[in-house]
């Protein structure tokens, strides 16, 4: 095997992610695990690079570290957790999460050395002037601009959906309520009295 | 070079990796949440690898949609969090059992 310096990068990030990953399932404490996931999505961002997706691989650190990962630690930094009790038989499941994962990578491994993928050749080298992003955008705004529209409609009814089961309306609290202002009239609020002004 | 069968299996072993997770904390939802991750991660570095050396760009597409899901599974998945934990004070698996009849 020659050792070129994608396949150093390549090992070097993927021993990185499988390192970060294996703290974010192992890690006592979940803010360590959330700290631990943003590494692992770093190190994959890293390899979309290495695959030439970029537009991916910061996407995935925009989307991902900045957002998702964010809120994942505001929720654990907001809710006050008894840590000793979601260990209990942390390690009496471990054997048969060993079993079966072994298992999963052994089929998965199976198929892949009998298939004829590693035959497959890499790609050309990218002309100087490809631009990933472009070429995404090409294909999305044409070909998948249906399901595009759909992955928007998903993230309203994401947006939507969180904020319907967070909202708490609390009782004796003071709000506008925009819709009563907006119907009232002028009767409601002028009252005319007929006075009658006595001449002595 | 690394060739297709590295990314592959480098994408199956962080897949396994997360279902140990869910194993070894199946009763903690935040990090089962992030074992979910770590699964559709390993699902979008597939994709990524068979669109590199298959020269299609419909597999990027496919993992833009991914993670456009993943992110409202996500922010879905906290909200419900939130809301028990405002109830029940524990987010622990083994209390969600109200709806058992």
């Amino acid at each position: 095997m020659t050792l070129n310096i994608t396949s150093i990068l390549f090992y070097a990030f993927s021993l990185v992610l499988l390192g970060a990953a294996t703290m974010v399932v192992i890690a006592r404490n979940p803010v360590y695990a959330t700290l631990y996931l943003v590494l692992t999505f770093f190190s994959a961002a890293a390899i979309f690079l290495l695959l030439g997706a970029e537009f991916l691989g910061l996407i995935l650190i925009l989307v991902y570290v900045g957002a998702v990962m964010v809120l994942f630690l505001f929720v654990v930094m907001m809710l006050d957790i008894n840590l000793a009790r979601l260990k209990e038989g942390f390690l009496s499941y471990l054997p048969l999460g060993l079993a079966i994962a072994a298992l999963g990578v052994l089929e998965l491994a199976m198929v892949y050395w009998t298939a004829p993928m590693g035959q497959v050749p890499a790609p050309a080298p990218f002309p100087g002037n490809y631009d990933n992003t472009r070429a995404l955008g090409y294909v999305l705004y044409t070909q998948y601009l249906y399901p595009f529209e759909i992955a928007a409609a998903i993230l309203l009814v994401a947006i939507i959906a969180a904020i319907a089961l967070t909202l708490r309306r609390r009782s004796g609290s003071k709000n506008q309520r925009t819709e009563e202002q907006l119907l009232v009239r002028a009767k409601d609020r002028v009252h005319l009295v007929d006075l009658r002004i006595k001449k002595h | 070079m690394p060739t297709l069968s590295s990314y592959l299996i480098l994408a199956a072993l962080l897949f396994s990796i997360g279902v140990i997770g869910i194993f070894l904390n199946r009763k903690n939802v935040i990090i089962l949440l992030m074992a979910i991750e770590l699964m559709l991660l390993a699902v979008n570095i597939n994709l990524v690898a068979f669109s590199y050396y298959l020269g299609n760009l419909a597999g990027q597409i496919f993992v833009f949609f991914i993670l456009t899901v993943a992110a409202a599974e996500a922010a879905i998945g906290l909200a419900i969090l939130v809301v028990y934990f405002r109830n029940r004070h524990s987010i622990n698996v083994d209390d969600i059992d109200e709806l058992r009849g």
